[in-house]
């Protein structure tokens, strides 16, 4: 698993050197947590991406699609040579999701669509009576768009216990700290008083992910949001708690110096 | 497909003792037609689920009988939108309730990305329109509705004339493959429809032929009134045709342009802003293809902070029988 998330990083890396660059910071933070949904958690399969019995997933802070597309190519969805077209003129690899894109259940990219869209997922598999779960992977600023209230407030009405949000708090925003910027603290008892079960583990511990998403759902009745404790730009030392590490466009040098600092810090 | 008026309940010959009579059928809100309708259809398909916004109604209409098809978000239009996306992606049919206003301004973003941008099969169905909502005032008006939701690609965006045109448009739009946009005022409006017809989306229907000028109109008073002007253009010896444009978006592209080709002009008539709506859709299509004459009657650009009931707001702002006969009079004078 810890090589898969190595893997996942690279690759973001790599997709970071492209014309346009990529929303490196974000990517990293999430990449943990992506590793785990779709090597353990998610049922899904590759071969038959509307296989009407899987989980779904919602990304819906959807600039971290670098680190999606990575771990949707690790898992058979695409190639892992089209992830050198991400951005590219006739890609399918764009900024934010395409829904044409196997894997993508909803293009995303405008923050605050992605819990909505996953539960009526959620109340639509409940209402049909299948298995799968939604899940939806929500960057913390994105938690000051209203929208996302509504949807949470919602949601623990209905007890959808078929949810699951992952926030990815990373603590940092374009313009800066998350609490400097418009704060979400206290953020565990803001979702628990919207109805939610609320988990809080470290977002780069992969065992202490996968404990706790296999205890999912946490509460029969109540959906559940995981706070996943992050470090934008984890794993490289050159973006890591970097404010600037937000969207960047690696230039050969720099990417070397990224992918040696990556490396460096895996080995120790 | 779309049904035809043949499969339509109180299509059938002579009325038994205990039907209703065709004014007791729709002599009602064309909101309360839909939801009739909508109830009716849900019974015999489980696909379909009434998502509610706190509108008033539908809990006791829809939660009592059918509560497994019935989903209330509260007052959150942005929300409605986005889980009325992910029920239809699961298969469902979600009919998503809501105020024209808040449909296409408050929950545009989600309407765009979530429900066109994915083609999904959600129902907008969508009360106050234009200035239906009379004395609430400009908050509840929704006149640039159609101005904003013509222009997102994979909508249907259909404006009935009557309740029953509401009830045809429901049912032929029961199995569209494509998201929709209803759009319904709010009180009862005169009946266009005396008997049963063939309703076709996308395909405008003439209500009066004339070869003079053609008078289109969508809603229900614009095409009660345009029906009126056409009259009292009759009695002066004009002959007007009038259209029907219930479908916004696919326009019917060749009634326009016949009109355009075979009379002397087209007078466009609406409750919406002159800018964007129908009478704007009808000149792109006649700019590029058969340039003629169009005068459009709608909503000036300016907000109504008027206490006035929905007739008396329309003669505000300009659209009466009067005004519509007056314009197509000069069109069918001028020279061709």
């Amino acid at each position: 698993m810890a090589d898969l998330a190595h893997e996942v990083r690279e690759l973001v890396l790599r997709m970071g050197t492209t014309a346009h660059g990529t929303h490196v910071g974000g990517s990293l933070s999430a990449a943990d947590v992506l590793t785990v949904l779709y090597h353990e958690v998610l049922r899904l399969r590759p071969e038959q991406p509307d296989w009407a019995d899987r989980d779904w997933f919602v990304l819906s802070k959807g600039h971290a699609s670098a680190a999606l597309y990575a771990v949707l190519a690790q898992r058979g969805f695409i190639d892992r040579t089209e992830l050198a077209t991400y951005g590219a003129p006739g890609s399918r690899l764009a900024g934010h999701p395409l829904r044409r894109l196997p894997g993508v259940e909803f293009p995303t990219g405008s923050l605050g669509h992605g819990l909505s869209l996953a539960s009526g997922v959620a109340l639509g598999l409940r209402r049909t009576g299948r298995p799968g779960r939604a899940f939806a992977l929500l960057g913390d600023g994105e938690l000051q768009e209203g929208s996302v209230w509504e949807a949470a407030m919602n949601a623990g009405h209905h007890g959808l216990d078929n949810l699951v949000a992952v926030v990815d708090r990373n603590g940092l925003q374009i313009s800066g700290s998350t609490e400097e910027c418009v704060s979400l603290e206290p953020l565990g008892d803001r979702w628990r008083s919207f109805g939610w079960a609320v988990a809080e583990v470290d977002g780069h511990d992969l065992g202490a992910l996968r404990e706790v998403f296999a205890a999912l759902p946490d509460s029969a009745g109540r959906p559940t949001v995981v706070l996943a404790r992050t470090v934008k730009g984890r794993g490289v030392p050159l973006f890591e708690g970097k404010k600037k590490s937000h969207s960047v466009q690696l230039t050969p040098r720099l990417f070397q110096r990224a992918l040696t600092g990556l490396n460096a810090r895996r080995a120790r | 497909m779309p049904e035809t008026a043949a499969q339509l309940p109180g299509a059938a010959g002579a009325a038994q003792a205990a039907e209703p009579t065709w004014q007791e059928r729709y002599g009602v809100a064309a909101r309360e037609v839909y939801r009739r309708t909508l109830l009716e259809l849900a019974r015999t398909d489980p696909r379909i689920i009434c998502v509610d916004s706190d509108m008033g109604g539908l809990e006791t209409l829809f939660g009592e009988e059918l509560p497994s098809q019935y989903v209330n978000v509260g007052i959150a239009e942005a929300n409605l939108m986005g889980v009325s996306a992910g029920l239809a992606a699961t298969g469902l049919l979600p009919y998503a309730n809501t105020l024209s206003g808040f449909a296409a301004a408050r929950a545009c973003e989600q309407v765009k990305i979530d429900v066109a941008g994915n083609n999904l099969p959600v129902r907008i169905v969508a009360t106050h329109a234009g200035l239906s909502a009379g004395h609430y005032g400009p908050t509840h008006h929704a006149v640039e509705d159609l101005a904003i939701l013509r222009t997102l690609p994979n909508l249907t965006v259909v404006v009935p004339a009557d309740a029953v045109e509401t009830e045809y448009a429901v049912r032929a739009t029961a199995d569209l493959p494509g998201p929709l946009f209803l759009r319904l005022g709010r009180a009862a409006t005169p009946l266009v429809h005396e008997e049963p017809y063939e309703f076709t989306v996308g395909k405008a229907r003439e209500l009066r032929a004339g070869t003079d000028v053609t008078i289109v109109a969508t809603g229900p008073y614009p095409v009660s009134m345009a029906l009126e002007a056409a009259r009292e253009l009759a009695a002066r010896g004009v002959s007007a045709r009038v259209l029907n444009m219930h479908t916004i978006k696919p326009l019917d592209r060749e009634a326009v342009l016949a009109a355009a080709r075979e009379t002397g002009g087209i007078v466009t008539v609406e409750d919406h802003l002159v800018a964007g709506g129908l009478g704007a859709a009808v000149c792109e299509v006649v700019t590029q293809e058969a340039p003629c004459r169009v005068h459009r009657i709608g909503v000036p650009d300016r907000f109504f902070d008027h206490v006035a009931d929905e007739r008396q707001l329309l003669e505000l702002a300009g659209i009466n029988p009067a005004e519509i006969a007056a314009a197509a009079a000069r069109l069918a004078a001028a020279p061709r």
